[in-house]
């Protein structure tokens, strides 16, 4: 197979830091390899490495570089400028970002394919249309005038793809494409990539998410810490992993993984109690929470719109319900109903059959210790001129006063080092900033927790982590969760039970397994089937 | 599962470096201590009495015995940009604190008041940023008629629009902030969240902006004095200073250079110590 790609011995430095250090790989006609990492591991600095665009501080070397049989080990600026879209085009995460605002689409890849060949503005246009309709944009004509803030995530991220292959390189960079996305759309965009790498193209995917990978990747490279850890085709990758690293990325992935089963195979960590859950052991455990009919509607431009439309759902002591759906579908304005922050038109919240959405915030108050909330911008949650302990003292008073723990035995129940105490959040990595408000919300002796895409924001590992503790304190302490999340990989592995949200109303909701393996209604059905899991790819 | 956490806490435990500060934030410092030093011991720092008038000397060129010249009745000017910190601070820093005060009972005002009273004040906030805030002063002056103590409140009343409406836009994002919101679902009340969390978050960017405002505070103190809407000659105050030195600006240039250096400086020297704190400050947001 002729390569596209060759490189060899990479090594990227800032100063004296070196964030990727000899990597060797090389791409083939039609192939797509994948680096998978965690952030920090150095996979999108090789990514803008390969395109000339690691940055003015930065000092690139390798032994060989060789894009398509040319030579750019030792390129200059001027050499790059005419590789970058002719022959090496690049994806971004953030589409919204790369996109200019306040110019059309079509204008915006027009100028792309204008910029490196000979095309007039007529043929421009006819060329524009072709990579439109290419890409699976519904109605290529309209997008052509539309501004990328017109757009919705997934045509965005279309329209980006569409201009960097619109000069057809032979190799492309797709750095985190679909991690924004909704499920459904990310399906949709993968496909898209396989399809152009089934033209020849040869592509270069980074991801933190080894189930994107699997899904369209030939061969996966695995870097940590800006090193070269191991490589392989995708299938034995997935199914042998030689290092320690990869087994223990690969266990992090919740999807398909049982209810109750740690993700981080670890020795360190204390065994999880035997304590049946009491969802099990009552006979009919009871109802600790439940909401019926809620409805809130939003104005719009055109008329009112049902942001969460006749939801009732109930929770039992020491079960987990998930909420899932894209975004969009209301999950968040269901937690801050049931949480008696906004205001519902309808319906009701009860807390222990108690009523809790109807009383007045002066009587509610006392209540609100008995439902916490974690959420997924923890950092944002916490007072930034607050230290870690006071945050926590704070919350501890609200706890009975027969039953409160130390700041002390909180850290510890979330397996924090007691030093973190007297640090503010802000110095914080992402996983202990989450543990932290775990901890906060723990604090005052809540029966519920409502976990609001706790684990959206973290990297795979520490996902699993957080999940794990979640689950631990879970069985500890009889909490009840509503999970809410848009990863159904996440939710299938946290649920006892699963409720299925689209525009403003539930669709689906039943035992969690039920659910993953018999859906009943169509929406669910996709969802799951749009779902990536690790798996060769197709 | 935390050998890995463990790790980081060790790496991020570490509060941020402060940056160590720069030639300008020293210059700056020292230039403040050296204002203070002339507004609390004047006497230490100064050769002259700075109101003794000596015929002979007059419109002596800076020399070694007089740093600065003196000026048309022999007055030592050295002595009298001293003498006239401690007049030019002190309307300086109260005009400032009058318009935080002001600035802050109507940005209170507005953002808890309900809609219908941040709107009153939003819109007379606007009303009053439509004149230039020197005019402003000059109408309070014409009202309540010149001298030290109008001056200081009229540069004070013409900076508290300024003042309420970045205190209100403060409180109205920190209100709405998830960890206002988080505190509530923990079950505080809203006494303890506005003195806990709302009303700390949004004083301390103040304070900051309050040594930026000192700087400018003194340059409209001086301008009214130099219209002789301030202080009275013969006090030694900066903007007098400038108004009595500009008959003579042709043939003794240092009766206004010198005082006007001054106000110079101190606007530069407030304003780097305050974006220095800016900063900082924000650095630990």
């Amino acid at each position: 197979m002729t390569h596209i790609l060759d490189v060899d011995q990479l090594t990227v430095s800032f100063g004296d830091t070196t964030v990727v250090r000899d990597l060797s790989f090389a791409i083939g006609q039609g192939e797509c390899v994948a680096i998978v990492g965690e952030s920090g591991s150095g996979k999108s600095v090789t990514a803008r490495a390969l395109l000339g665009l690691a940055g003015r501080d930065s000092q690139v070397s390798a032994s060989m570089l060789t894009l398509s049989g040319r030579d750019l080990a030792r390129a200059t600026e001027r050499d790059w400028r005419g590789v970058r879209g002719s022959r090496v085009g690049l994806v971004l995460q953030d589409a919204l970002g790369s996109l200019d605002p306040l110019r059309p689409i079509g204008r915006e890849i027009g100028d792309a394919l204008r910029l490196h060949s000979r095309l007039s503005a007529e043929q421009a246009r006819t060329r524009v249309i072709e990579l439109l309709t290419l890409v699976g944009m519904p109605d290529p004509e309209r997008a052509m005038s539309q501004r990328s803030g017109e757009l919705s995530g997934g045509l965005r991220q279309r329209a980006l793809i569409a201009a960097a292959i619109a000069l057809d390189p032979p190799f492309l960079i797709a750095d985190e494409p679909t991690t924004a996305l909704d499920v459904t759309i990310q399906a949709r965009i993968l496909d898209l990539l396989a399809s152009i790498k089934d033209r020849g193209t040869g592509i270069l995917l980074i991801s933190h998410d080894l189930a994107v990978v699997s899904a369209i990747a030939d061969r996966v490279l695995v870097m940590k810490d800006g090193r070269f850890v191991e490589t392989g085709d995708t299938r034995t990758l997935l199914e042998n992993p030689r290092e320690e690293y990869t087994r223990r990325l690969i266990a992090a992935v919740p999807t398909d993984k049982p209810r109750r089963t740690p993700l981080v195979p670890s020795e360190t960590m204390a065994p999880a109690p035997k304590t049946v859950p009491m969802a099990v052991q009552d006979a009919s455990p009871p109802v600790v929470l439940s909401a019926s009919g809620l409805v809130k509607t939003y104005r719009a431009p055109a008329g009112r719109f049902r942001a969460v439309d006749d939801v009732s759902l109930h929770l039992v002591r020491g079960e987990t319900l998930g909420l899932v759906g894209e975004s969009g579908s209301g999950k968040t304005t269901v937690a801050r109903l049931i949480l008696a922050l906004t205001d519902a038109d309808a319906g009701d919240v009860l807390l222990d059959e108690e009523p809790f959405s109807a009383l007045r915030e002066r009587e509610r108050r006392p209540f609100r210790r008995r439902i916490g909330a974690i959420y997924q911008d923890s950092l944002s949650s916490f007072d930034p001129r607050l230290t870690v302990r006071r945050i926590l003292d704070d919350a501890v008073a609200l706890a009975p006063p027969d039953d409160r723990s130390t700041v002390g035995e909180l850290l510890d129940a979330v397996g924090l080092p007691q030093s973190v105490a007297t640090t503010r959040p802000l110095y914080l990595s992402g996983g202990q900033r989450q543990r932290v408000s775990i901890a906060r919300a723990l604090a005052s002796r809540p029966e519920i927790l409502i976990c609001d895409e706790p684990v959206s924001a973290l990297d795979v590992t520490v996902q699993a982590q957080v999940l794990d503790l979640l689950d631990r304190l879970q069985a500890e302490r009889g909490l009840s969760y509503l999970f809410i999340s848009h990863d159904l990989g996440v939710i299938r592995h946290m649920s006892d039970r699963v409720a299925v949200m689209k525009d403003g109303r539930i669709v689906e909701t039943g035992h969690a397994t039920r659910v993953f393996d018999d859906p009943q209604h169509p929406y669910t059905a996709r969802l799951i089937a749009d779902a990536p899991r690790l798996a060769a790819p197709r | 599962m935390s050998e890995l956490d463990l790790r980081t806490a060790a790496a991020s435990a570490a509060p941020a470096r402060r940056a160590r500060p720069g030639v300008g934030e020293l210059l700056a410092l020292g230039f403040v201590l050296f204002l203070l030093a002339a507004t609390i011991v004047p006497g230490l720092i100064s050769p002259f009495e700075p109101n003794a008038i000596s015929a002979r000397d007059a419109f002596q060129p800076p020399s070694l015995t007089h740093w600065f010249g003196t000026d048309e009745s022999g007055r030592d000017i050295y002595s009298r940009v001293v003498a006239g910190t401690s007049t030019s601070l002190l309307i300086g820093v109260s005009a400032t604190a009058i318009g935080l005060v002001l600035g802050l009972a109507l940005g209170i005002l507005a953002g808890f008041g309900g809609r219908v009273l941040d709107f009153t004040v939003n819109r007379t906030i606007e009303v009053l940023f439509a004149f230039p805030g020197l005019l402003l002063a000059l109408l309070v002056i014409v009202i309540a008629g010149p001298g030290p103590v109008t001056a200081t409140i009229a540069v004070g009343l013409s900076t508290a629009p300024g003042y309420a409406r970045i205190i209100r836009g403060q409180l109205v994002s920190i209100r709405t902030s998830a960890y206002v919101e988080s505190a509530r679902v923990l079950g505080h009340g809203p006494f303890r969240i506005l003195t806990r969390h709302i009303l700390p978050n949004a004083l301390a960017p103040l304070l900051v902006l309050a040594t930026l405002g000192i700087g400018q505070a003194v340059v409209w103190a001086a301008a009214l004095s130099y219209l002789g809407l301030g202080a009275q000659p013969p006090a030694a105050e900066w903007g007098a200073m400038l108004s009595a030195g500009r008959t003579y600006i042709g043939t003794a240039w240092w009766l206004t250079v010198f005082p006007g250096l001054m106000i110079v400086l101190t606007t530069i020297a407030t304003t780097v110590l305050g974006r220095s704190l800016t900063r900082r400050t924000a650095g630990n947001r």
